[in-house]
Parts: C-alpha cells; sequence; structure tokens
C-alpha cells in the first residue's frame, strides 16, 4: 500500500465533496479495492469511505420496486431482499461471509468485473442506477469490463430493482475465484422476459436477446433448447475457452428458466 | 501401561490449546530489538540479462540501511544441491550454480535481482520501486519437451544443455525389459501428465537472521522441517559459518508438505545481511510472493507402457518421464524423479520387469522438489491408471486384476526389480476392506439413481505403496544422497521424574508433541503430562534430519525409543542399588521398579531422584544423571499400502464432477495415536484430491504463472470433499523398527489421484462416453471437452 488520507464522512453532500479531488476514490466494502491497494496496484491521494453515511443504507420495498442502498452490504440483501428471492439468493451465494458482510452492492456495480454477480442481476432486472447526480438505465450502465457510465467521483447512492414474476440465477462457479465462471440471471416480467449473462463475455455483462425472444412466447426451459449462445467474444482462460463458455450459457439458461420462481 | 495417554490412544492434540487459542509462535510472530526488514526485488520476467542494475536511488531512500545484489555476495556459496544423480552414461548431472541473487541472468519470474534493507517494510518497498533494472528478455524455456530440442534456449549457459540428466532404472534391465515388451501379447500405453502443484502451506515462509558480534554468533529463525539440515547446509555451503557459530531456530511451522524442507536464498540473505548491517532482519514471503518463490511440486510428463498377458498378469513395465527441475536445483529435486519415484514403478505387484528412464529438465520456471508424496505419487499415479486403462481393454474388472497381480502375503519380504525390499504387507485385505467399507456390492443401485437424475455416476479403485521413513543412510549414500538420513534424540529425565525429549524430528502440524510423548509414556509408565517434545533448535535438539517423508516416528520415534530403552536399563541398575538386589532381578512395570519375586520395590520418582542426588550411589560403577542419547539409522524403508475407492457423480451437460465418497483402507503398522493418524489421512486425501480435480499451476509460453493467487489457483475446500471413510484396521507391523509403525503422513496425497481420476473415468464411460484419459485437474471445462472430444 502507498500512502493516502482517510476520511469518514457522513453525509452524500459531504463525501461528494471529498471526492472531487481526482486523486481520491470512494471506498465501500473495500473487498476489491484493499487487495488492489496492498498490491500497490492503485494508489489514490485519500480513501473517502462511504460506509458511515447511513442514507446509503438498507433495503426497501417501493412500489413495485426494490430499493437497495448503493452502501448496502451483500449479507444485508441476502437476509432482508425478501420480496425478490432471487435477488437474495444471489447475494447470499457472493464470496464467502467476511465478504458478504463487507462488501456492498454499490462498490460491486461501480467495480463491474466480468465475472461479477451483481451486474446480471441489475441488467437482467432493468435495474435503475441511482447516482448522487442522476438516474441511470441498467442498460445504459455497464459498458464492458470494469467499465461503467459513472464519471469520476459519482457515488451510486441506490439501486432499484423492478420486481419480476419469476426469476433465477445459476451461478456456475470458477473453481478457484468461485466468481462466475459463467452466470446467468433470467427475469420474467409481465411484458417480457430479461436474460442476463455475466462471466462469459470479453465485454461484461451482456443481455442474449435470442433466449429472451425464444423466452418471451413460451416461458419453458424447452423454448431455450438447442440455443447456442456464439462463442465468438467470450473469454478463454485456464478455467474455459469460449466454446465451453458459450455452450454453459445455454444449459445455465434453460436451468434458470425451469428453477425461476 | 496408562490407557488414556499410552500407544494406542486416540487423544487429542496437545499442541492444538496453543494453536487453536492464537498462541501459537511462528517466526513471523517473533521480533528482534533493533530489527529492519528486507524486500526482495524479483524479476518479472522469466529469463533474461540483466543490462543495467542501478541502485543509487534507492540507497538514498528514506530508511534505507543497503541495498543488496549479486555483487555483494561475490564472496559466499551458491544455493546447494543435496543430491547427486549419475545418468545412465555414469556421468554426474548438471549442477549449474544457484546465486543468492541473481547473477547476470534472471531465470524464472520471481528469481530474486536485489534485495533492499530498510527500517520498515513499506520503506523497503518503496525504495525497490526506485531501483533501475533493465532486463534484455530472452526466449523463455517452459515446456519440457521443447526444451531438450537443439535450437531451444538455454536456461544455463554454461551447462551447455537443458538436460540436467538422464537416468535410467535399472539400466541393465533395459533389453530385457523392452523384449517383454515387444513379446506381450498387450501392450497398454498411456500418456499422461503429473500436474504441477504449489504447495500452499497456510503460512508462508519467513526468515529472521541476528548476529551477536560480542560472541560471533549467527542466528536464523526460520520457517523450516528441519533447522539442522539449514544450518549444515547454510553454514558450510554458502556462508562458511562454523556450525558452533551459527543457531537454526524452526519455531512453530504452519504447514510444510515438503516446500520447507530446502534451504532458499532468502535464508542466507537475513543471516548474511544481519552481520553485515549489524542489525536483525526480517523478511516475511507475501502469498503472491509464495507462489513464485516456495519450491513447487510434480510436474512430470510421462509415458507409460505396460505389457501383459491374456489373462491380464503382469509381464513388464516401462515408463519413460520428463521432470521439471525449474530453473534451479533445490535442496532434494534431483532424487524425487529418480530414487523416490523409480523405486516405487513396481507398486502393489509381482510385476517381474520394470525400466524407468527419467530426463531431468531446466525451464525458466520456479524450482521444483519434494511436494507432499515426493515421486511416489507420480509412480502411483501412472501405474494404476495404466492398470484400469488395461482393465479397461481386457475386460477385466478393476478391482480383479489387482488382486490377480498383487505381491502375495507369503511372498515378503519382496524383493522388486526397482532396488526396494518390501518388508511386509497384506494387500488382498486392503482390497477387502476396501471394498467393504466403500460398499462397492451396492454401486449399481446408486449409479442407477444418479442416471435418473441424468447423472453419471463413477466408482473407482486404486491400490499404492509407498516408501517411507526415511531412509537407511548407506543405502541412500550410494544413490547420491550429500547427507545421512537417520534421526537423533535425546531423552532427559529431570530430578522428579519428568522427561524432556529432545528430538531431530519437526513438527509442523503432524502433532510430534502428543505422538512422541504418548510413547515415551507407554515405555516409562508415566502419564503423557509429564513428558515434553522440545524440537526445531540446533541449540537444544542433537544434529537430527528433520521431518518429511513421513519419516517422524519410524526413525525419529525410534530414535525415542532407543534413548528410553538406554534410560530404563540405567535405571534399573539404580533401582537394584538402592533395593540392594541385582539388576538383573528388577522388573520395570507401571511405572515401578520392583525385585522378581519379592514385594521390595521403588517408583520411578524415587529412582530419578537418586540418579541426580547420588549421595548413596554406587558413583564407581555408575555415572549419576538420566539423560540419553540415541542416533536411529533405519534397516530399510517402511512400506505403508492402501487401497482405495472413489464415487464420483458428473453433470456431462456442463463437466462438473461431485466427489461423494471416498474411502480409504491404509496399513500404517501399528498406530499410536488414532486420531493423528485419521487426520494426517484426512488431509492428505484433500490434498491428493486438490490436485487431481482443483489445482494446477500453469505458465504461459512466456513464462508467466498464469495461476499465481488463489483467483486461479484452486484451493480444495470443505465444500470440495467428501465426508471420509478410514480405516486402518490391517496392520503388519513394520519387521524392522523398534515400534513397528510405518508412517502415515503421506498416503492420503499418494493414493487419492488415481483413484478419483479412475472414477471420473469410469463414470464417462458408463454413459457411452468413450474417454481413455484426461490429464488432471479434472475442472470442468477439461471433463467436458473430453465428452465432447473438444479442447478445454
Ligand atoms: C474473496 C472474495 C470473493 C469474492 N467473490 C465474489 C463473487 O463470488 N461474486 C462477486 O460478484 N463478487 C465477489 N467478490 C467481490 C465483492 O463482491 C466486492 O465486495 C465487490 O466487488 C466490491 O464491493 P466493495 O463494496 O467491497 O467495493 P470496494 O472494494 O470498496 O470498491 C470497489 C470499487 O468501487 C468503487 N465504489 C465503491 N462503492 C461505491 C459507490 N457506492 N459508488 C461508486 N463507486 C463505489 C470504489 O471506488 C472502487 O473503485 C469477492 C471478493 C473477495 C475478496
Amino acid at each position: 500500500m502507498y500512502a493516502f488520507e482517510f476520511v469518514k464522512p457522513a453525509t452524500i453532500a459531504e463525501a461528494v465533496k471529498a471526492l472531487a479531488d481526482e486523486d481520491a476514490q470512494a471506498l465501500g466494502g473495500g473487498q476489491t479495492l484493499i487487495p488492489t491497494l496492498k498490491q500497490r496496484l492503485a494508489s489514490p491521494s485519500a480513501l473517502v469511505s462511504l460506509n458511515g453515511i447511513a442514507d446509503l443504507k438498507g433495503v426497501a420495498v417501493e412500489g413495485r420496486e426494490l430499493r437497495i442502498g448503493g452502501g448496502t452490504t451483500h449479507a444485508t440483501v441476502a437476509r432482508e431482499a425478501r420480496t425478490y428471492p432471487a435477488l437474495a439468493a444471489l447475494a447470499g451465494h457472493i464470496g464467502d461471509p467476511a465478504v458478504r458482510n463487507r462488501g456492498t452492492i454499490g462498490g460491486s456495480l461501480a467495480n463491474n468485473d466480468p465475472s461479477a454477480d451483481y451486474p446480471a442481476a441489475a441488467l437482467a432486472s432493468g435495474a435503475t442506477i441511482v447516482t448522487n447526480a442522476r438516474e441511470i438505465a441498467a442498460d445504459d450502465y455497464f459498458q464492458g469490463m470494469f467499465t461503467t457510465a459513472l464519471e469520476p467521483g459519482e457515488i451510486i447512492t441506490a439501486v432499484r430493482f423492478p420486481i419480476p414474476q419469476k426469476a433465477n440465477y445459476q451461478k456456475f462457479a470458477q473453481p478457484a475465484s468461485r466468481f462466475a465462471l459463467v452466470g446467468v440471471f433470467v427475469a420474467k416480467f409481465a411484458d417480457g422476459v430479461r436474460v442476463a449473462v455475466t462471466g462469459a463475455s470479453e465485454s461484461g455483462v451482456f443481455r442474449w436477446s435470442e433466449a429472451e425472444a425464444a423466452l418471451g412466447g413460451n416461458f419453458s426451459a424447452d423454448a431455450v433448447k438447442g440455443l447456442k449462445a456464439d462463442a465468438d467474444g467470450m473469454i478463454g482462460d485456464l478455467h474455459g475457452t469460449p466454446e465451453y463458455r458459450a455452450h454453459l450459457i445455454g444449459v445455465l439458461t434453460a436451468r434458470a428458466v425451469a428453477a425461476a420462481a | 501401561m496408562p490407557k488414556d495417554s499410552g500407544i494406542g490412544a486416540p487423544t487429542k492434540r496437545r499442541e492444538d490449546v496453543r494453536f487453536l487459542t492464537g498462541k501459537g509462535r511462528y517466526t513471523d510472530d517473533l521480533n528482534r530489538p533493533g530489527q529492519a526488514y528486507v524486500h526482495f526485488l524479483r524479476s518479472d520476467v522469466a529469463h533474461g540479462r540483466i543490462t543495467k542494475l542501478d541502485t543509487s536511488a534507492a540507497e538514498g531512500m528514506p530508511g534505507v540501511l543497503k541495498v543488496f545484489t549479486a555483487a555483494d555476495f561475490a564472496a559466499v556459496g551458491g544455493v546447494p544441491c543435496g543430491w547427486l544423480v549419475t545418468d545412465r552414461f555414469g556421468q554426474p548431472m548438471k549442477e549449474p550454480k544457484h546465486p543468492v541473487l541473481a547473477e547476470g541472468k534472471v531465470r524464472h519470474v520471481g528469481d530474486p535481482v536485489a534485495a533492499v534493507v530498510a527500517e520498515t517494510l513499506a520503506q523497503a518497498r518503496d525504495a525497490a520501486e526506485a531501483i533501475e533494472l533493465d532486463i534484455e528478455e530472452l526466449p523463455a524455456v517452459v515446456d519440457m519437451r521443447l526444451a531438450l530440442d537443439t535450437e531451444s534456449a538455454l536456461v544455463h549457459d554454461d551447462a551447455g544443455t537443458n538436460l540436467c540428466f538422464d537416468w535410467g532404472f535399472i539400466e541393465d534391465n533395459a533389453a530385457a525389459v523392452d523384449a517383454a515388451i515387444k513379446a506381450a501379447p498387450h501392450v497398454v500405453t498411456l500418456d499422461l501428465v503429473n500436474n504441477r502443484l504449489v504447495p500452499n502451506a497456510m503460512e508462508p515462509r519467513a526468515a529472521l537472521g541476528e548476529y551477536d558480534a560480542a560472541d560471533d554468533q549467527h542466528t536464523l529463525y526460520t520457517t523450516s522441517q528441519n533447522p539442522h539440515v539449514i544450518r549444515l547446509l547454510m553454514g558450510a555451503f554458502v556462508l562458511g559459518i562454523p556450525e558452533q557459530r551459527l543457531r537454526v531456530v524452526a519455531p512453530d511451522v504452519g504447514g510444510g508438505f515438503g516446500s520447507k524442507i530446502y534451504h532458499y536464498a532468502e535464508e542466507a540473505f537475513v543471516t548474511f545481511a544481519a552481520k553485515a548491517l549489524g542489525r536483525p532482519v526480517k523478511w516475511t514471503c507475501t502469498r503472491s510472493e509464495a507462489f513464485i518463490s516456495d519450491a513447487h511440486g510434480r510436474d512430470h510428463v510421462t509415458k507409460i507402457e505396460l505389457a501383459l498377458d491374456n489373462d491380464g498378469r503382469f509381464l513388464a513395465l516401462r515408463t519413460d518421464t520428463l521432470a521439471n527441475m525449474g530453473a534451479y536445483l533445490s535442496t532434494f529435486a534431483p532424487c524425487i524423479p529418480t530414487y523416490l519415484h523409480g523405486t516405487l514403478m513396481a507398486g502393489n505387484y509381482a510385476t517381474p520387469l520394470i525400466y524407468v528412464r527419467v530426463r531431468a529438465v531446466f525451464t525458466n520456471t520456479v524450482a521444483v522438489d519434494a511436494y507432499r508424496g515426493a515421486g511416489r505419487p507420480e509412480a502411483t499415479y501412472q501405474i494404476e491408471r495404466v492398470i484400469d486403462k488395461a482393465a479397461r481393454e481386457l475386460g477385466i474388472d478393476p478391482v480383479e486384476i489387482r488382486r490377480r497381480n498383487f505381491i502375495k502375503p507369503d511372498q515378503f519380504p519382496y524383493q522388486t526389480p526397482v532396488a526396494v525390499l518390501y518388508d511386509t504387507g497384506n494387500y488382498h485385505d486392503l482390497m477387502d476392506v476396501m471394498e467393504r467399507i466403500s460398499d462397492r456390492a451396492g454401486f449399481p443401485a446408486r449409479r442407477k439413481e444418479s442416471e435418473a437424475r441424468g447423472k453419471l455416476r463413477g466408482f473407482g479403485v486404486a491400490a499404492y505403496i509407498e516408501a517411507c521413513g526415511i531412509a537407511p543412510s548407506s543405502l541412500v549414500g550410494a544413490l547420491g544422497a550429500r547427507a545421512g538420513l537417520y534421526e537423533s534424540a535425546t531423552v532427559r529425565v529431570n530430578p522428579t521424574g519428568g522427561v524432556s525429549v529432545f528430538t531431530g524430528s519437526h513438527s509442523h502440524g503432524q502433532g510430534h508433541e502428543t505422538t512422541f510423548a504418548q510413547v515415551v509414556s507407554d515405555m516409562l509408565g508415566i502419564d503423557a503430562a509429564q513428558v515434553d517434545i522440545v524440537h526445531g533448535d540446533t541449540a537444544r535438539v542433537p544434529f537430527g534430519m528433520g521431518t518429511y517423508g513421513s519419516r517422524s516416528l519410524a526413525v525419529g520415534g525410534s530414535a525415542i525409543v532407543k534413548s528410553v530403552e538406554k534410560i530404563v536399563a540405567k535405571a534399573k541398575k539404580i533401582a537394584a542399588h538402592l533395593m540392594e538386589a541385582s539388576p538383573t532381578d528388577i522388573e520395570f512395570k507401571d511405572g515401578r521398579f520392583s525385585v522378581a519375586g519379592t514385594d521390595k520395590s521403588v517408583a520411578w520418582t524415587d529412582v530419578t531422584l537418586a540418579a541426580y542426588v547420588p549421595h548413596k550411589y554406587p558413583i564407581e560403577e555408575l555415572e549419576p544423571g538420566l539423560e540419553e542419547t540415541s542416533f536411529y539409522d533405519p534397516a530399510n524403508f517402511t512400506y505403508p499400502a492402501g487401497a482405495y475407492a472413489c464415487e464420483v457423480e458428473v453433470d456431462p451437460e456442463t463437466g462438473k464432477v461431485d466427489v461423494l465418497a471416498f474411502a480409504a483402507a491404509d496399513d500404517f503398522g501399528n498406530v499410536v495415536n488414532p486420531t493423528i493418524v485419521e487426520g494426517q489421512v484426512h488431509g492428505g486425501l484433500a490434498q491428493g484430491i486438490g490436485q487431481a480435480l482443483l489445482e494446477a499451476c500453469a505458465y504461459d509460453e512466456t513464462g508467466q504463472i498464469r495461476s499465481g493467487s488463489y483467483m486461479d489457483y484452486a484451493m480444495p475446500r470443505a465444500d470440495d470433499l467428501p465426508s471420509y471413510k478410514v480405516d486402518n484396521s490391517c496392520v503388519t507391523p513394520c519387521t524392522h523398527n523398534p515400534l513397528g509403525v510405518k508412517g502415515c503422513g503421506e498416503a492420503g496425497a499418494i493414493g487419492s489421484p488415481p483413484t478419483f481420476v479412475n472414477a471420473v473415468l469410469d463414470a464417462l464411460n458408463s454413459g457411452g462416453h468413450e474417454v481413455a484419459h484426461i490429464d488432471m485437474p479434472l475442472s470442468p471445462s477439461r471433463v467436458w471437452a473430453a465428452i465432447n472430444g473438444g479442447n478445454a
């Protein structure tokens, strides 16, 4: 780690101000950022902890949406997102208990790791990413591996998830990291089905439109049988070729549909 | 004998109280007054020439005491290798220098180039970034098969080749084996890789050097499995420090698995720098650094051929292996693929003709050396895999083909065609137990149930033999060891009857403090709580060779037994004197000395006190005191054996394998503490299944490590593993050590990989997928690719 200043504001406004310095960086649960700092891969002048801001925390049902504060931990979501069981289950399978008790949804979405779980839920749910400055539709928010629509210093204050009629997340864990080697989130709404895939693509989380179309008319595992994702542009690494990942997308989509509740 | 603490008692490990309450004292917990810290600048390229190394800016950074480079080590030796292998043609292996800090060239990612010593670790790291280092990259030698091409770049230019040695065993048998294979009705061939592993002990390595100028004394605190070996190697070969001026302390050590046997450059560095700077110098390895600086394990590429007759009887076996040495020869590296591998190629079988060829290869990768099992897992894996393949090809049941070829109980002692002599064993009994505890008979029904759920279920078996209790010094000396492999023990009886045992063995998770105390308690009839085990400090324990190769109880325990026997003999004489009887009439039982045929007796403590307060004592005939030292050199290896079964379920859609059950029937000879033995088997199985299912240390073609952290290197976790069934009821005691024990530390890691792989292949073949082989680890992507005939 390099030396840095540490501030812990109590309000969003103070945090925004502290983040105005271009070398300052927001600190959520630190589950991604602290290891990065330890390896000296980042050298922010200041860390602005969001953990003291009460307004960033909590899970609440607002109409037909679930609103989760940007600083809410995975463990809290797992426990409290009862109206959206698929999302609660997803949160309950991120990392290990230590990670879940520190890591936050805002941190996860800001980081946008191509193998992270939350991006699949946000995109499949058609969630809205709420920041201190604006509201961003999930379809506009994810812009490729580790890249998002966030401006420097912008803070995710909340995420609003429309609650689907049925949903399920199938995560196939990478054996070492247990991030998603491939993860498929299927959400069925009154007006259509959304399928988001994480872990697989070189360009981060994406919607599998062929599957959405197939499931739109017939929400059953059979509807996606034989449907193949394109291996082009998929990640190839120690843990699987592009072909393998493309294959898993099909398998997991069918399983998610079958398990959707 | 005290039933609750003597031999055979399943007592809890006394050291766990310390470990579980956070009171263990590890090297990194130790701090010396005035201590400074070192950070090593390591090469980030696999192979290259150092064209610029300017430390001047770094020297001027805050807190920096000195920046060391190879130039500072010009007057000292390189890190030595402890084993000399002679090749097929009678020539010695290539033994290039392993400098403490890289000289002119870097040879693997992680090779230390410079070392910054500063007041704080952060300052040392900051200064390391100010070192100007230019490396002209050279083509990296990574793939062993390409390394032997004449076109290949050379890891060591002066060696003139990347071939360390070309070894044949037993060379005189090569022609006969070849003839038998050519004439055989069936020859089953398998090409396989024994995957490279990173040991990943829970405690990373650490070293703390200290120098006392007043009496010219060096002290090294280090994470070692064998402090005396480090003292000898570092003192005599690297730094030129006489043993009496050098103390090596290995305090609590959090696991080794072989990786902490070796003498590492960092140990020599801190010892050297402490004197140079007049300050204690500490180094603690980070986890990332461990991936690129701890000696790795395995990494063999092998072709094995098994010749059989029409009844499935083994006629001959031949293997040809490329063994990766990495960039430098680690302490015991040359011995692992040769004498710890070739000598095991008979397995549990009466194969009459065997020939083993091993070419050891230098590559631009981290050094490879012994890792839990060391050579024996590599041997077992080949044998047990090719046997299964033969069984499938010949249509013989895999248990039956093994039974047909097992060495029979009445054939012991059995001389194998690969030099070793098995003293005892009963492999048929082990197979019986395995079949029973794994409920093999019930497997078809379980398979049906899995198939109903769309899953493929497989049942795999394997047998293993290992050579433990390393080793008769005269034998290993003849084979190239530059050390003896006896063990030492001093047993000091204190005046009030308590006992301190000073052992050359070292415990780093094995539970010696409990097991050894049980042995002494049993022999003396005193409570185990009265027996303390001291280990890990060259200033306290006699010269001993340490712990590896499942040798501690078989060799170190035997040394303790010898010393206790001497104690008892002397104590009887003292007792005889106290009771005015003849020593030959003294009986010793349950901690009391009595005169045979009388009711006269004295207690253990009467005798111990008399030994140290010799007021009325036959001082002309008998020295006071009650302390004895023994060095035990074993007559032979010990040969634990076992039969294992594994049951898996494969998801054919994803290739994911679940390990449903694992049964281990082991013959460890006599067992001193069943709980500890069971724990050792559990740990070994976890490591073996880890290798077979999850772990892969992979390099890319430029020599960058692709699995250099837990993000990509998959360690086994509890939920990857089943609840094991472990059975130690088959006992054929070792015939040549006093306790009749064989060793249990490595068994699980040796027997489980082929068992697991055989199970997966059984599952796939049951589903109509004709898959003869998948290289470990059997990751979902590899299994899926094997099913689909593609690549992973
Ligand atoms: C062992 C381990 C296992 C893991 N396993 C998984 C897994 O299975 N699946 C998975 O999805 N993730 C996994 N993670 C990642 C984990 O979910 C992290 O918590 C998450 O990615 C980052 O959240 P954080 O709150 O810790 O953010 P931090 O690490 O604090 O920050 C990450 C980034 O986000 C920024 N940031 C933080 N909060 C905000 C905010 N509110 N607004 C804007 N920017 C912000 C930071 O500046 C930084 O750039 C794992 C992590 C670890 C250590």
